[in-house]
This record gives structure tokens, sequence and C-alpha cells, in this order.
């Protein structure tokens, strides 16, 4: 990057970058408080009149080179433009005497206060109104219109923040980006930028200094803004922009660069999430939080209700792998009819399997449902116990799984003593499958909804990997499998490292799957086990992860913005 | 000048898209035409402004006047359609 290049700084959403011309967002015009009554009112009122259809003519022009919900957006707004009532009402004013742009905004007030009263659909079409009055304002003052212009080429849209109205008016096939002063991460425009897949930086400060036609490259991942990029910054731009295309797009089954093969998962809470899997490239479901669908019930669900819901997750994922987890109800996430009051500490009381102890028809009513939700589908569900921290848990659970008719049978490794006794519990279920959220908590002792504590639950925590490692290789030495479903599985990196260790799934929120994807097709085996090794032998969280991307391939980190 | 009353089939209501082909069908048609509930005042039924303030819901009725009869039963035909459903 050349010294000469102005960076502007604000937060990133997503992970993309473009580079591109700006097109500023025009502010909506003022109307003078001592705009005078026109001498000639024929002629003003003419001129106003003329203004609504020069409003509804650009709207309909606009209309016809936009994508069908665009179009109609702007094509309702240029009928409101055009309506009888809107322009007879100003008119009568303006006959009347009162200055020009002060009639038009009392009409479109008065409509405004009708629509607001009346709520709803009526509500929201409020907007539209005041965008009309806004457009007919800077044409009568002879002034380009406000809001985001026709872009007569792809650009990258600078405003202080867009209206809900602005952003539906997007030509998203013109679009390259979105750079807006105002804002939030979890706001308006944020949202629907990362819903459309758009490069977005919000809270860049300086960016009203943008004029249209500067070349800016907008890089999301680093949440910059730099005006006048070298050619080296569009480079990398280009790099970026290609790698996470072709990514999006890749469907192949996870595998390192040497065809070593890593089943990629979802974690999915309810039916509906696993129907949105149908189309998606997962090899199945790692983890389905069954507990959805106990929280917030003030009864346990019958068999007949649970059955309902896990057949359909199970007839979505076709024969796809699905692991359900059994009831993780206690500490954090408790439950009117079996938690019990008065426990000093939570998360280290009964939680998870240990509701067997004085709930046991809850799990055998779970149990049941599973197994006739695997006859009505067809499907064969893994099924999996939470924290188990003994061998004898581990046996009692696979023993009741098995006897519901339970075929697939395994527990979670979130306590580190089932970690460093994973060899004795895997002689006792079929499969294991690491929960290192909640293994970070009780490794470390930290509670993971503090978020002063943040860096002690950090996922590289040399100890943490050290109890991952061990249940990793317990995995292989018995040869059965051993998944990751916790947040570290979604980091690229940590991928890696986890596939090196000997981990044979991992789990994650959907949208994580393509760059990890990505990340382990240009790898090999014999790379992640190095990273797995470098990382290990590190004494801190920081040098762990530092250590392990110094073996990550370049193009990757510059794909991934992994830094 | 005739009347016509008519119940509203849109699911709607006389809202959005039903409500933008109605009066665009009133513009087109030239005559005047005007809409409003059954014993309240008649507005232009050119505006869409003012044919969504009316406010009319699924399987309300409205009164529809003009000079027009060719035009009113136009109207009429297009108001007892599922604007909503094509």
């Amino acid at each position: 990057m050349s010294e000469q290049s102005i960076v502007l700084q604000g937060v990133g959403v997503g992970r993309g970058a473009v580079w591109g011309p700006v097109a500023t967002v025009r502010p909506a015009p003022e109307v003078p408080a001592d705009e005078p009554v026109p001498a000639d009112r024929a002629a003003a009122k003419e001129k106003v009149l003329d203004a609504f259809t020069l409003v509804a003519k650009g709207l309909r022009a606009q209309a016809q080179g936009a994508s069908a919900t665009v179009a109609d957006v702007l094509k309702a707004t240029a009928q409101m433009a055009d309506d009888p009532a809107l322009r007879e009402q100003t008119g009568q004013r303006i006959d009347k005497g009162e200055p020009p742009m002060h009639a038009l905004t009392a009409v479109v007030a008065s409509f405004a206060e009708m629509f607001t009263a009346a709520g709803g659909y009526l509500a929201e079409r409020v907007t539209d109104l005041n965008s009309v009055r806004d457009r007919v304002v800077a044409r009568y003052q002879e002034l380009p219109e406000p809001g985001v212009p026709p872009l007569p080429w792809p650009s990258i849209i600078v405003a202080p923040d867009l209206s809900p109205a602005d952003t539906a008016a997007l030509d998203l096939d013109k679009v390259l980006g979105i750079v807006i002063e105002q804002g939030g991460p979890t706001g308006h425009t944020a949202i629907i930028a990362g819903q459309l897949g758009l490069p977005c930086v919000v809270r860049a400060t300086g960016a009203s200094q943008l004029g249209d036609g500067d070349i800016v490259a907008l890089d999301a991942a680093h949440g910059t803004v730099t005006l006048d990029p070298d050619d080296e910054t569009r480079a990398a731009v280009e790099t970026r922009r290609a790698g996470l295309a072709a990514l999006a797009e890749a469907t192949a089954d996870g595998a390192t660069a040497d065809g070593h093969h890593i089943a990629l998962l979802a974690n999915i809470g309810t039916a509906e999430d696993a129907e949105r899997l149908t189309d998606a490239a997962v090899e199945g479901v790692g983890l389905f939080r069954t507990e959805v669908l106990f929280l917030g019930a003030t009864t346990a669900p019958t068999v007949e209700d649970q059955a309902t819901v896990y057949t359909r997750a199970l007839a979505a994922l076709g024969g796809r792998k699905v692991v359900l987890r059994t009831l993780d109800a206690g500490a954090d996430k408790p439950l009117a009819f079996v938690t019990q009051a008065g426990e000093e500490n939570p998360a280290l009381g009964v939680r998870g399997f240990r509701l067997v102890r004085h709930a046991e028809g809850l799990l055998r009513t779970q149990l049941e449902a599973i197994a006739r939700a695997a006859k009505e589908s067809g499907g064969t569900p893994w099924v999996m116990a939470p924290m188990i921290a003994t061998v004898e848990e581990a046996r009692q659970f696979s023993a009741m799984a098995r006897e519901a008719g339970i075929e697939t049978v395994g527990v979670m490794v979130e306590v580190p003593a089932a970690a460093l006794r994973a060899k004795d519990i895997l002689a006792e279920v079929d499969f294991v499958s690491l929960g290192t959220n909640d293994l970070a908590q009780y490794t470390m002792a930290t509670d993971r909804l503090l978020g002063s504590l943040v860096d002690l639950l950090d996922a590289w925590q040399p100890a943490l990997l050290d109890l991952v490692a061990a249940t990793a290789a317990a995995g292989v030495e018995t040869g059965k499998p051993v998944g990751v479903c916790g947040e570290s599985a979604a980091d690229p990196v940590m991928a890696l490292l986890l596939t090196g260790l000997g981990v044979t799934s991992l789990s994650m929120s959907p949208s994580a799957v393509p760059a990890v994807r990505f990340a382990l097709s240009q790898h090999s085996l014999e790379t992640c086990r190095a990273i797995g090794e470098v990382a290990r032998k590190a004494p801190t969280a920081a040098e762990a992860r530092a250590a392990a991307l110094t073996l990550v391939d370049p193009h990757v980190r510059e794909v991934l913005a992994l830094d | 000048m005739s009347q016509r009353t008519v119940v509203i089939a849109s699911r709607v209501g006389l809202h959005a898209r039903p409500a933008s082909l109605f009066t665009q069908a009133v513009a087109a048609s030239g005559a005047s035409v005007t809409i409003g509930k059954p014993g309240q005042p008649a507005m232009d039924a050119s505006s869409i402004l003012m044919v969504m303030a009316l406010g009319v819901g699924h399987g309300e009725e409205v009164v529809l006047a003009s000079e027009d009869e060719t035009v009113l039963d136009e109207l009429v035909a297009l108001l007892e359609t599922d604007l909503d459903a094509e």
C-alpha cells in the first residue's frame, strides 16, 4: 500500500472486499423556513405540478433498468408522485397563497398522519410518501433528486446511512458494496448487506468526504476504505473477491488437498433449520440441539410431539447423517419442569445427562421419540448425551439408548475428566463429539457467559488444545469417530489443526462451512498435522494461533483475510 | 349518476397491489369515478393515496359512483377478483 493512500477505518460486515467508483447518496433538500409567496401563483403551481410529473417519469425510467422487486418499489412510488389527490390539494393551497413547498409539505404531512394512524402496511408507506416529497422539492429547486442515484455503472454506495426505502431501491446488479458513516454492525444496513452478501463497512469515519467517482477499495474483513488504492491493494482485493466467489460455489465434501475426508456438518436447533439445509452443501447435521423444543414449555413435550419434530428434521436431510443431542437443560438453560431450585453453581450442578438422576422418564421419552422418528423417516440418527464426566455415565446412557432401539450411540466430551479418559469412554460408545465451548469453560474455570473473561475462553488456550488432542488421539487409537461441534470448528485455521489432530468431522453454523471447506482443500493432511504440532508447542493461546498461521497457505490467508 | 356496491375480494383488502391496479384502471378509463364506504363521503377513485387511506379490508363493502355505466361494470368486476392472487 502506498503511503499517500487515505484509509478510513470503520467496522466491517462480512469478509468481502471490492474496489470501484463511489456513488454518493444525496441528502434530502431543505425547505427554507422563509420561503416566499410567489408573485405569480399560477406559474408556481404549474412548476410544482411539472415537478410531480418529472419525479414520476424519473422513477419509471429507473424502474425499467431495475430488477423485478426493485422495479415494483419504484413504480409504486411513481404512482404516488402522480396521484391526483396529492397534486390537487397541493395546487389548491398554492392558489390560496401558501408558499409552494410549504403547501406540498403540509399535504404530504396530512396523508402521512392518516397513514400512520392506520398503522400496519399504510404506516410503512409513509417513507415512500416522504421520499416523493423530497424528490419534488429537489426538482422544484432544480437540484438533483435525493436518495440513491441511478447507477450508470457498478459502484460502491457511500451514504451517512441508508433508510429501508433506500436499500429496497438498490439495484443489486450495480451495487458493489456499501459504506456508511453511521449505523452499527447490527443495524439495518449491515443486516441487509449481510443477507445480500455485499461487502459493507459501517461507522466509516470521514466517509462523507468521499465524492462521486472517487475510486476506493473496501475491505470488510479489516473494516477499511482506502481512497485511490494502488495496484497492490487492488490486486489483493481482486484475489479475495475471486476466491470468496469460488468458495461460495464449491459444494464438494470436506477433504484435505490430498483427499483425506473430513465431514462438514451443520449445527441446528429446530426442524425448520433442518429444512433450510435440504439444498445446502453440508454432509449432514453434527449437532441438533433438541432443548429448543423444551425451552419455554411448562410441561415436557410428549413422545408424539417430539417424534413429529425429529421426523421432519430427519426427512429434510434425506439419508444424510444427523447427530441428535439429548436434552441439555440446566445451568444457563433452565427448564420449568425439571430444573431444581437452589443450586449455587448451576453450571456445576444437575445439568445435561445428570438430569437422569431424578428425571429418568424425560430421557426415556426422548429416546423413544427419536427411535420412532428413525422408523418413520427411514433415517439412522446418531444420538449423544451431553455433560458426561465418567465411564459409568457413558455406559448408562449407551444402555438406555440401545434399549430404546438407537443404533449409533455417543457422548459429548465437554468435561475435562471425559477428555482425559476418552479411550475408556470410547470403549462404551460408538463415537464422541467435542463441545469446545463448555470444555473451555470447565478447563479454564471460567463462566462462558462472562464477557470480561473472554480471553480465558480462547479456543487456542494450550491446556484446551491438550484435552482436544487427547480426545482425538483416543479416537485414532480406537478407530472411532471424534467430531467437534463447538465454535472452534468454524475457525478455518482451527479446523486445519483439528484435522491434523485426527478429528473426523466438524460441525458449525452453515454460513461458516464454505470458508472451512476451502481452507481444508488447500492443505495436505501432513500440513494439518504440522500445524497441530507447532501450535501445541506454543506456551500461550496467542502464540499457538500465530504459529499455526505461519503454516497456512498465503493464498488462503489472503482470501479468508486470516491474520 | 349510477352507483354500485361491491364486496372486496382481494385477501389483503384494497391495499398495495390491488389498490394500485384499481386506481390505474380508473385513471385509464378517463371517466370520473368516486369510491367510498357506505354512508361515508366519496373519494376520487383514481387517487392511490385516497383509496389506500379508505382502509377497506377483505370482505368489506364499497360504493362506486360514476356517469359511465360501462366503466362501473368493469371496475365492479375488477374488485370482485382477488387481485393479489395473480
